[in-house]
């Protein structure tokens, strides 16, 4: 068998030529594109590896992060390896290890890897047939396989661990060979249990928290009181006699310390807090519609999206414009970022919840000036993180704090205050709606535009170091602004595109590079805004038109897949057309497809208003999905549920909150979330399609539940409310403007 | 410094720490068990619950010392992969989490709620488990499986 430390190596070798890949592929022929991921990462053995004893090695270069990535690609190469997924071990983002699949984001996983992995355990299938046939001296079509034994015409068999010596994965693939039709599916499409849960409730090992290194410290950093303060001074001699401190890193503005004991560096951290004078500026935005105010009044140019004119349409006869507004919000992972790392001699080891363990490696190697080469990432659970949180900015904390401990390993978990005022944020965002209805209420043009700064400052988006602490540092990396993600998926303008068949469109972005705070991905990127702005919108103009949102949204779409998760949607919820609310109880529905490329999503909310405090609660939430070929339906479910309810948390609560210096918010009595009492039941519709390709679906439900909710609200009131969060005090305020004195 | 023997998950354990050490710390890195996390450090999400004298208590803001004397059972304690206590085998059953960083906290308060009411309405399991957040929102599934534990351990 082969050793670890040779596979390790071989790995390592193979690493090398992935990079090389593409400047070959310049220098010669244009390869043949392969699907997936396989066209960036395109030999054999970079996707699987088998052992003596049968055990297949799945490689992806995505990572687990609680939404069920590693169970999912298992189930698809049983599927096409003929293998029981106890067999299949899961190896995700490692540098030294697997393929580079760059972040895992976008709800692009399962059709990226899955695709590539479907594809290479299928090929993989038929070489390990062939060698089988061989061996037996029978032709490969007489051979059946059954959980990894190759069984020939008089009973003869073989395992796969039997030929490993008979086959060799180092080779590029083909993709020639056809994965098997989903009727041949056994694993794909059941829901079968998640590998990552039993050790996560019996105390196992789970979190890049829970890794222990012989040596290891604790280490905490000191940020600064607010978005560019500069450190003037601190005692860092007094610190350093405090019991157990081992280092006190100081870097221009970035502070640092490490400890034997965890409560000792979060001691000495206060330390420092208490001692370090730091000179400020008051460099925010306002807040409230001020906010907004000034988001609208940049001078730099629009962009236009996208343009459809349709000569002949009618011209309206009514026109509607409406402004709506999202604050700035937070990813708020329940466990504050961590990292681990150690250097040895001048090679760097990081422990890491980056979604990214490529592209996380190149902005540390930028940082410290070394080749990417002399760092390995891996990629080991943190809490869940929904876009881009803290977790690279902690791994290159850590390893600054490491380079002052002489080769200890050393564990930085960030204390809760670090995480609320120094995670990127979700982008506050403005959009401007405005649309025309003809003599009989149809949809004859549509503009939406918007203002937004970044949904993706993560490291690899620009040319600088997008972690934290290398702006802080004595001689700083400054941030590099990155470009908007471009469409079709888009990034400020995600999903501003209406999906509906309306013959005039226009959509118009303003793109702000330059954020006062700092903004990155957070689930949906710009979509969340848009799809609660224009399915609120679509909604108001049905209104205007005397028309039945459901109905008016079926009259124009086209795309037989839409309007089936919208009938699917509303029959499930029991829709009466033009039913009123009450004043009190409503029902709204939405729809999006998320991306306008991955999976379809309607949804129907039903809401209580209490008129008196304005609280709004969201009691029920049916939703309809299809996500082309579902791999694992629980775990489409799982993830749609949690959309809903996490997006009803975002839609009902959440702001960061800032004065004109400082975040304000610190901890989560500043940040409410919906609890228990506040989560809607949800029911969840799955449409399956088991002869499509897979479409991404972790993002697809929090724009839609945003707007269903926006809509309940109107039908149940006849108040329209459209500034996000819906807070008690703005739905009051909104009733009171309605009701006549 | 000074010297404590704590009672978890039935054994004596000793360690020598200051006396205002949060458990949390102690439990993590001197026990080395992984199941009660550090979230907040402020009492406010719960992911650090383990029960002390089968009471629920935040170990980021309990120092070690005022505990000395108290049975400590923490999430290891109910059970392990081969022998999974019926509130972990119904949070597996369930699916009831993502990411699973709130599920120790979970799993600890319910613990403490169906020793003190075997037959709690739903009402009651979201009431007992509303101090603690879950961000990746499994709160239907989590209440789905302390309601599937209860089944299962009633007498």
């Amino acid at each position: 068998m082969t050793s670890r430390r040779a596979f390790l190596k071989a790995s390592g070798a193979l690493v090398i030529r992935f990079a090389l890949g593409p400047r070959l592929a310049l220098a010669q022929d244009r390869p043949a594109a392969l699907p997936g991921s396989l066209n960036a990462n395109r030999l054999l053995d970079a996707w699987l590896s088998i052992a003596p004893n049968g055990t297949v090695t799945i490689f992806t270069g995505k990572i687990e992060l609680g939404q069920g990535i590693a169970t999912a690609l298992s189930q698809i190469a049983a599927d096409e390896l003929d293998l029981e997924p106890t067999r299949i071990e899961v190896v995700t983002g490692d540098t030294a290890r697997t393929p580079n699949e760059g972040h895992t984001a976008g709800s692009l996983s399962v059709e990226h890897s899955g695709t590539a992995l479907r594809f290479a355990c299928a090929e993989a299938r038929e070489i390990l047939l062939s060698a089988a046939a061989a061996k037996l001296g029978v032709p490969a079509a007489e051979l059946s396989v059954k959980d990894g034994t190759v069984t020939g015409p008089r009973g003869t068999h073989l395992t796969y661990g039997d030929l490993v010596r008979d086959v060799d994965f180092k080779r590029e693939a083909t993709a020639r060979v056809k994965p098997k039709p989903p009727s041949e599916h056994r694993w794909v499409g059941t829901s079968l249990a998640r590998r990552d849960i039993p050790k996560k409730f019996t105390g196992g090992a789970a979190y890049v928290q829970d890794v222990r290194l012989p040596g290891m410290v604790f280490g905490r950093v000191v940020r600064p009181p607010s978005p560019g303060a500069r450190l003037t001074s601190v005692d860092e001699a007094a610190v350093r006699r405090l019991p157990g401190v081992v280092a006190v890193v100081r870097d221009g503005s970035f502070l640092a310390v490490a400890a034997l004991r965890e409560e000792q560096a979060i001691r000495a951290r206060d330390a420092l807090k208490q001692s370090a004078k730091w000179e400020e500026t008051a460099a925010l935005p306002p807040s409230g519609d001020a906010l907004y105010r000034q988001l609208m009044s940049s001078p730099l140019p629009a962009q236009t999206v996208a343009e459809k004119t349709t000569a002949t349409a009618a011209a309206p006869v009514k026109t509607l414009d409406a402004l709506y507004t999202r604050p700035y919000q937070c990813h708020g992972s329940l466990g504050p970022s961590c990292a681990v790392a150690q250097w040895q001699e001048r090679t760097l080891t990081v422990w890491t919840h980056s979604q990214g363990v490529f592209p996380l490696r190149a902005d540390l190697a930028k940082a410290f000036g070394i080749e990417p080469g002399h760092i390995r990432c891996i990629h080991l659970e943190g809490a869940g993180c929904y876009g881009h949180n803290g977790a690279d900015d902690v791994a290159l904390d850590a390893a600054l704090l490491a380079r002052a401990t002489d080769g200890r390993p050393v564990k930085l978990q960030w204390m809760r205050d670090d995480e609320f005022m120094w995670e990127p944020y979700g982008s506050a965002m403005a959009m401007r709606l405005s649309g025309g209805l003809d003599a009989e209420g149809n949809v004859v043009a549509w503009t939406h535009e918007l203002w937004s700064h970044p949904h993706s400052t993560r490291p690899g988006s620009s040319a600088g170091v997008n972690l934290l602490a290398a702006r802080h540092l004595a001689r700083p990396f400054p941030p590099v602004p990155p470009a908007d993600v471009p469409q079709p998926s888009g990034g400020s303008d995600r999903n501003a595109i209406p999906l509906y068949d309306f013959p005039n469109v226009r959509v118009v972005k303003h793109y702000l590079p330059e954020a006062p705070l700092r903004t990155s991905a957070l689930r949906t990127l710009g979509g969340y805004a848009n799809v609660f702005a224009l399915e609120s919108f679509v909604d108001e103009l049905a209104a205007a038109g005397g028309a039945d949102p459901v109905e008016f949204r079926l009259r124009h779409l086209k795309d037989s897949r839409a309007r089936a998760v919208v009938e699917a949607a509303a029959q499930r919820a029991g829709w009466r057309p033009h039913a009123k609310g009450d004043g009190v109880r409503g029902r709204g529905i939405a729809f999006a497809k998320y991306k306008n490329l991955a999976a379809y999503c309607a949804m129907a909310a039903d809401v209580e208003v209490e008129r008196q405090s304005g609280r709004v609660s969201v009691t029920r939430v049916v939703a309809a999905v299809d996500a082309g070929q579902i791999v694992n339906p629980d775990g489409v479910i799982n993830q749609i549920e949690g959309g809903i309810i996490q997006s009803t948390s975002w839609t009902l609560k959440e702001a960061v909150r800032f004065d004109r210096t400082r975040v304000t918010t610190r901890s989560w009595a500043d940040y409410p979330i919906v609890r228990f009492t506040e989560a809607p039941e949800v029911e969840v519709v799955l449409l399956d399609r088991p002869d499509e390709r897979f479409l991404g679906v972790g993002e697809g439900a929090q724009g839609p539940t945003a707007a269903a909710i926006a809509n309940a609200l109107a039908n149940a009131t006849g108040t329209r409310v459209r500034a996000l969060p819906f807070t008690p005090e703005r739905v009051r305020q909104a009733m009171a403007a309605l009701t006549p004195p | 410094m000074a010297s404590f023997t704590l009672r978890v998950n039935g054994e004596s354990r000793t360690v020598s720490v200051e006396s205002d050490t949060p458990l949390l710390y102690v439990l993590r890195n001197d026990l080395e068990l992984n199941g009660p996390k550090f979230g907040c450090g402020l009492a406010q999400c719960g992911a650090c619950t383990v029960l002390v004298d089968d009471k629920p208590v935040r170990s980021c803001v309990t120092p070690v010392a005022s505990v000395a004397k108290g049975g400590i059972t923490t999430i290891e304690g109910l059970g392990s992969v081969e022998r999974l206590h019926p509130l972990q085998r119904a949070f597996i059953e369930e699916q009831a989490c993502q990411c699973g960083y709130c599920g120790n906290g979970m799993v600890m308060s319910a613990k403490a709620l169906l020793d003190r009411n075997p037959r709690p309405s739903e009402r009651e399991i979201k009431a007992a488990l509303n101090g603690h957040l879950c961000r990746c929102a499994s709160h239907n599934r989590i209440v789905r499986a302390v309601q599937r534990a209860a089944q299962e351990m009633r007498p």
